[in-house]
């Protein structure tokens, strides 16, 4: 320390040391002497969550997040991942049915087509700060924007899918009602798939971490969704396709989330704790248990079929709701975003020989 | 598609030219030297003032001085403040601890004082993902959110990787920094460039501020302060290169700041593919359980 004193007459006393000794890492010390390792880095602040990095942890600036976390509400938007995920899948069966002449089955995988549509619009809408300026949706076409081209999607695919179910239901047209059917249907696949590609198109770690999966978790848990509702509305003569699809699904779902999670990393976590944790995890029961019923019980027994089904469907509310909640923890936990981001960095590196 | 994506995601380092300008003024931004911040938030005061940001809330954080917390809606500057006890050898520190009696004084302390603003990325994420065209690139390459157009979806709120743009509550669209378009339109700098005492925000033309820091980071570890680093400022980094960059004198976490950023939009091509190829598993698994199922 310094004795030094600034005085009218100048500066007195002696300011030993001067010469620059750095403070952090790496530092190229002056010929004072002192070892490197004496010199300590890269405190974070504060103490809350301080952790040093050099002790191969992450520091952080308060613990407050590095991404703002979405500002979607979790009725809304977890809500809309379900609901659009079951009318796009429901769309598909009921394109089945019409194909595979299953009239009852085509028809009210239609109705539930239209219902959850009906609920995923209003969802949408109402999940926006202006309500009333939802019709911006339509005023571009941007491929690099999911939202955008989810807008045009649901645009065509609502009249579609609505011009069938009338054509169905008040026997009008059969033809182009079944011309409307199968395309609603094809466009239903895209319905299911590109919400995967909605959430995974952010800076949210859980998500973006999973892109390449999340499309494929998403059309499983729509499938098993869709074959759910079909076992409970349908005629067990004609849900046959339903239950096969119901294992297909609840098959995919899970194989795909033990990738995902693979290729998370430390991110994964955010799918175990929590409130996540407990959803995913319940979903996962519920999934298996379903598919299950609906591969033994569901041909034989009404409410076999009908539980399978209900199993089928909150498996897949529950997998939506848990991945978008372990979406939201990771965004609020900056570790999630700086860890990764290091890993990356140091692989990226040239490896240090003194390391 | 993917060709037309790759022209939409890749673009250049001279945005505004890829963005569809024929001419235009080079591209302006910000060049914030930390290791000349004072902390005195004037940036702050005098971005709200100019821009009619509203209060956002008069609370204590308990975090140093900060009670701003961070870049948001009501919040286009934010002056971060870092405590650090830190060894710091014979220099002397900020402020001094009595040495113990007989012992050394080894104890140190420091400030990192830091104003942080959107970045203005060349590849910008809020604006590739805005469904509605809200967000737009202007001809001094920066980016702009239209309050007019803005329906509040809140995509461009996850998308950035900086954490910048948020909701404003009470009103349901988006807010964030405009690098002050009104005035960059009539030759005047951004308020909080203006109103900083010390010229640790330093605004320019994007090319001669970068040879302006490089030269401050030359002449910070030339006086032996090695931990001086550049943040933002590579055109190879994950954004391309921010049209706003820093001079930091930490690792970029420790300012809140992520120490890899990358465009979401880098990986959309991907996803796109993988959207198809699920769509079409999803009918080719539909398909199969009706063919050959029982009656």
């Amino acid at each position: 320390m310094s004795d030094a004193k600034v005085t009218r007459d100048g500066l007195e006393g002696t300011r030993p040391g001067r010469e620059a000794r750095l403070w952090s890492q790496g530092a190229e010390l002056d010929d004072s002497g002192d070892a490197p390792n004496s010199v300590r880095v890269g405190w974070g602040a504060g103490q809350r969550r301080q952790r040093r990095r050099n002790d191969g942890e992450f520091s952080s600036y308060y613990g407050e997040p590095i991404i703002n976390p979405p500002v979607w509400g979790e009725r809304d938007i977890a809500g809309y991942l379900f609901a659009g995920g079951l009318a796009g899948a429901s769309s598909i069966l009921a394109a089945g049915g019409d194909l595979s002449r299953r009239p009852r089955l085509a028809r009210r995988c239609k109705l539930c087509a239209a219902g959850a549509l009906g609920v995923s619009l209003v969802a949408l809408v109402h999940d926006l700060g202006r309500p009333e300026r939802f019709v911006n949706m339509l005023r571009t076409f941007k491929p690099t924007s999911p939202m955008s081209i989810g807008s045009w999607l649901l645009a065509v695919y609502g009249p579609l899918n609505a011009a069938a179910l009338l054509s169905d239901v008040f026997r009008r047209a059969p033809r182009a009602g079944r011309t409307a059917s199968v395309a609603a249907g094809a466009l239903g696949a895209g319905v299911a798939s590109y919400t995967g590609a909605l959430i995974a198109n952010t800076a949210v770690p859980a998500w973006h971490g999973g892109h390449r999966e999340l499309p494929f978790l998403f059309v499983a848990s729509a499938a098993s969704a869709a074959a759910g509702f079909a076992l409970i509305a349908a005629p067990a003569a004609e849900s046959d396709p339903a239950r096969r699809l119901a294992v297909l699904g609840a098959t995919s779902e899970i194989i795909a989330e033990q990738v995902m999670e693979r290729r998370l990393g430390m991110v994964a976590e955010t799918l175990h704790q929590g409130k996540a944790g407990r959803r995913l995890k319940t979903a996962k029961a519920l999934t298996v248990l379903g598919a299950l019923g609906a591969a033994t019980l569901a041909s034989r027994s009404r409410l076999a079929a009908s539980l399978s089904g209900a199993a089928l469907l909150t498996g897949s509310a529950l997998t939506r709701f848990g991945l978008f909640e372990a979406g939201m923890s990771s965004a609020r936990d900056p570790k999630y975003t700086v860890e990764p981001q290091r890993e990356r960095l140091a692989a990226q590196a040239v490896p240090d020989p003194q390391a | 598609m993917n060709d037309l994506l790759n022209v939409l995601l890749e673009g250049s380092a001279d945005p505004a030219t890829s963005s569809g300008y024929e001419e235009h003024p080079p591209r302006m931004g910000f060049f914030t030297d930390t290791s000349l911040c004072i902390g005195c938030k004037a940036c702050e005061v005098a971005c709200k003032e100019w821009n009619q940001v509203p209060e956002d809330g008069l609370k204590w954080t308990g975090n140093s001085h900060d009670n701003t917390g961070g870049l948001g809606a009501d919040s286009w500057r934010h002056v971060a403040f870092v405590e650090q006890r830190v060894q710091i050898g014979d220099r002397e520190p900020n402020f001094q601890r009595a040495p113990a009696a007989g012992g050394e004084a080894k104890d140190g302390f420091r400030w990192l004082m830091a104003s942080d603003v959107c970045k203005h990325c060349t590849h910008a994420a809020c604006l590739d993902v805005c469904p509605t065209g809200a967000i737009f690139r202007t001809e001094f390459g920066t980016v702009v959110v239209q309050a007019d157009i803005c329906n509040g979806c809140g995509y461009c709120v996850p998308a950035c990787p900086y954490g910048v743009l948020d909701k404003r509550e009470d009103d349901g669209r988006i807010f964030k920094c405009t690098l002050c378009y009104d005035r960059l339109g009539v030759g005047q700098e951004p308020a909080c460039a203006k109103a900083c005492p010390t010229d640790s925000i330093q605004f320019g033309e994007l090319d001669e501020l970068r040879v302006r820091a490089a030269g401050r980071v030359d002449q910070l570890q030339d006086a032996g302060v090695v931990e001086a680093r550049l943040y933002g400022e590579s055109p190879d980094d994950g954004v391309g290169g921010d049209g706003a960059f820093f001079l930091l004198l930490d690792e970029p976490e420790v300012y809140g700041l992520p120490p890899d950023p990358i465009v979401t939009t880098r990986d959309l091509p991907r996803m796109w593919r993988n959207v198809g190829l699920a769509a079409a598993t999803l009918l080719a698994g539909a398909a199969a359980s009706f063919v050959g199922s029982r009656r």
